[in-house]
């Protein structure tokens, strides 16, 4: 049972942050329809970034994590403007290939600005493991859970309450009547980017503090793909609870089959789980079904 | 190809569909076959025969990609799989039941058909970027089973050792005997795709490309002609993998991982999508942009301050890469091809002004 839990708890915390990096990613499908292919590597870039601004130029954490996160929304208005809505009308497979091109060349940016060789991000939390019952759990998996969990439940709040979560709201459903509202839909897409980013520095922050920061850390991106699908592609709540849901599927399944299998199911049941969501409901959980006309 | 068009006034539909649009073409092509035939393996050296040959086994796959993306307009971001299916087939067929090379390549076409079929059913349901996760999740999973399946893959981190293809007594085994054995290859794979988008196939596929649901309300069974493009897709692939792997002379997962099916669209939008020439172009500069990068650097080996120019290479090529891609993507969406074809506009009438 505590094998279980324990499965569990981390599974969860796991799927917290899939959840908060596919908040980022269905936010930006949500109001630009675009698919954000390079998700991972924004995050790798953020966490690159942080790094260099605290380890390379010694700033203090909090200077670095700020810079960070003005770096980053600087860089998601910029991509937005310059790559991506030059992309708007055009077939799918471009605007695919756009994010994919992004993703190998900040890959590739990474490597020669900063280095192949995996570096850590000090976020000074304690090292030692917190006990929860016969659970233990490090601290940075409670603060990333934390995080996750306080960026959803503020970004519910800016969608449900605030002004500018309504005009979100508007252009997601429906971009032309928004216009002729009144809404100015080039500030919503520039708003929806700046969302992305800070979700891509919470996540890059987290997942390097747990993993190390190198070329490595952008394959957390590919998770984020199932947990999206398996949300629904428009729902942030969906985001959040397929990010949940691949989690702890994936370490029960890593958990309890790896010994028969010869492990790596990690890498293999998300996947699986999306083939089958696509196949069944493709529309996911959560998502808004789209019926289509000639 | 390189005629100018000058005169060329359509008026039959014969015409348009005219592999040759004037009649200097045909010599035209002619010369090009005769120059790969007899020129260019005796004038370069081993190194550069190397590049061409690379560029022949990824033009193949990349014809494949092209008629299931550029003329149906299914995105696949998993053909790379493909690849692996035939290669691992081949490797398998040959080094353990001791079959002779063709049948391996034949065999290697075949099963990665099949696979494309069960990979493409997903294509009945959903489409654009729906299926690209589809087809990211089939790559993932291929991945996966080929690693971690022993009877496959050899176990973890191995490779399946290939023994050198050959043709009754003749083993092809020097640089020039594969040149001529993958060039032969890539004729057949070059005429069969241009046919394929000027039959009644082809043209199904566009439909379906331009517009589903119109195409099929005017008969188009597009069910059946979306898993057709799969296979035919995968076909072209799991003849590529086996001959990469014939080549090669072992089969081992990182020539087929996801970074792969990455650079096969690449090859195809950076050419142009849905044409065969442009295909040519791009694979051609995707394939040659890391040797040239290679080459051009070492000239300024001591301006640079890197130690280490090909490692620093290998960065760069993803950097300078990925940044074509966008580039293209935003300035020429149409590719090398649409690029050729101003340029051959403009020369139509050249030297007169109309």
């Amino acid at each position: 049972m505590d094998f279980f839990l324990s499965l569990l708890v981390k599974g969860l915390i796991l799927g917290a942050i899939y959840g908060l990096v596919a908040l980022g990613f269905v936010i930006i499908y949500k109001a630009t329809s675009v698919i954000n292919f390079a998700v991972g590597e924004l995050m790798m870039f953020a966490a690159f970034l942080a790094v260099a601004m605290t380890a390379i130029y010694g700033l203090p954490l909090a200077a670095g994590i700020g810079i960070t996160l003005a770096l980053m929304v600087l860089f998601g208005f910029v991509l937005e403007r310059g790559v991506l809505r030059p992309m708007i009308g055009r077939p799918v497979v471009g605007m695919i290939m756009a994010t994919l091109g992004l993703g190998i060349f900040l890959r590739g940016f990474v490597s020669i600005t900063w280095g192949v060789q995996t570096r850590n991000i000090d976020l000074l939390l304690p090292t030692k493991p917190l006990q929860l019952g016969n659970i233990s759990v490090g601290a940075v998996d409670l603060a990333g859970l934390g995080i996750a969990l306080f960026l959803a439940a503020a970004f519910a709040y800016l969608f449900q309450r605030s002004r500018m979560g309504m005009a979100l709201r508007a252009v997601a459903d429906d971009q032309q009547a928004a216009m002729a509202m009144g809404i100015r839909v080039s500030t919503v897409f520039a708003v929806s980017w700046t969302l992305a980013g800070v979700t891509a520095v919470a996540g890059g922050l987290i997942w390097g503090a747990k993993i190390g920061v190198d070329q490595y850390l952008a394959l957390l991106g590919l998770k984020v793909f199932p947990a999206a699908i398996l949300g629904g592609l428009d729902s942030l709540a969906g985001a959040l609870i397929g990010g949940l849901v691949i989690g702890v599927t994936e370490n029960l399944a890593a958990g309890y089959l790896d010994p028969h299998v010869g492990g790596g199911l990690k890498d293999f049941v998300p996947f699986v789980l999306m083939l089958v969501v696509l196949m069944v409901r493709p529309y996911g959980l959560f998502g808004r079904e789209i019926i289509e006309r000639v | 190809m390189i005629n100018r068009e000058c005169g060329v006034f359509k008026t039959t539909y014969q015409a348009d569909m005219a592999l040759y649009t004037v009649p200097l073409a045909r010599i035209t092509v002619w010369a090009f076959l005769a120059f790969f035939v007899f020129v260019l393996p005796f004038v370069v050296d081993t190194q550069r025969l190397v590049w061409a040959n690379l560029v022949g086994i990824h033009l193949i796959a990349a014809l494949g990609l092209n008629i299931l993306v550029g003329l149906c307009g299914q995105i696949s971001v998993g053909h790379a799989a493909f690849m692996a299916v035939g290669g691992y087939t081949a490797a398998i067929m040959t080094s353990r039941a001791d079959v002779p090379f063709w049948v391996g390549l034949v065999a290697g076409g075949v099963f990665a058909s099949v696979y494309g079929l069960l990979v493409g059913l997903p294509s009945v349901r959903i489409k654009g970027f729906y299926l690209a996760f589809a087809t990211l999740a089939a790559q993932f999973i291929t991945e996966w089973t080929i690693t971690h399946v022993k009877w496959i893959g050899g176990g973890f981190q191995a490779s399946i050792i290939v023994p050198r293809p050959s043709l009754g007594p003749l083993t092809i085994d020097t640089e020039r005997e594969k040149y001529y054995l993958i060039l032969a290859l890539v004729i057949v794979a070059v005429v069969v795709a241009l046919n394929i988008a000027r039959s009644r196939l082809g043209r199904a596929f566009v439909a379906i490309r331009d517009r589903d649901v119109a195409a099929e309300l005017i008969g188009v069974d597009i069910a059946r002609y979306k898993l057709l493009a799969f296979m035919i897709s995968s076909f072209y692939a799991g003849v590529a993998g086996a001959l990469w792997v014939y080549y090669l002379g072992n089969a081992n997962i990182e020539a087929f991982r996801i970074v792969e099916s990455i650079s096969f669209l690449a090859m195809i939008i950076i050419g142009g999508l849905g044409s065969v020439l442009g295909t040519i172009y791009g694979t051609a500069f995707v394939v040659l942009l890391p040797f040239v990068l290679e080459e051009i650097l070492q000239v300024f080996k001591g301006v640079i301050p890197v130690a280490d120019i090909h490692s620093f290479v290998a960065y760069l090529r993803f950097a300078v890469y990925g940044g074509l891609i966008v580039f293209f993507l935003m300035v020429e969406p149409e590719g090398f091809n649409r690029l050729w074809r101003n340029v051959k506009d403009y020369f139509r009438v050249w030297p007169f002004p109309y």
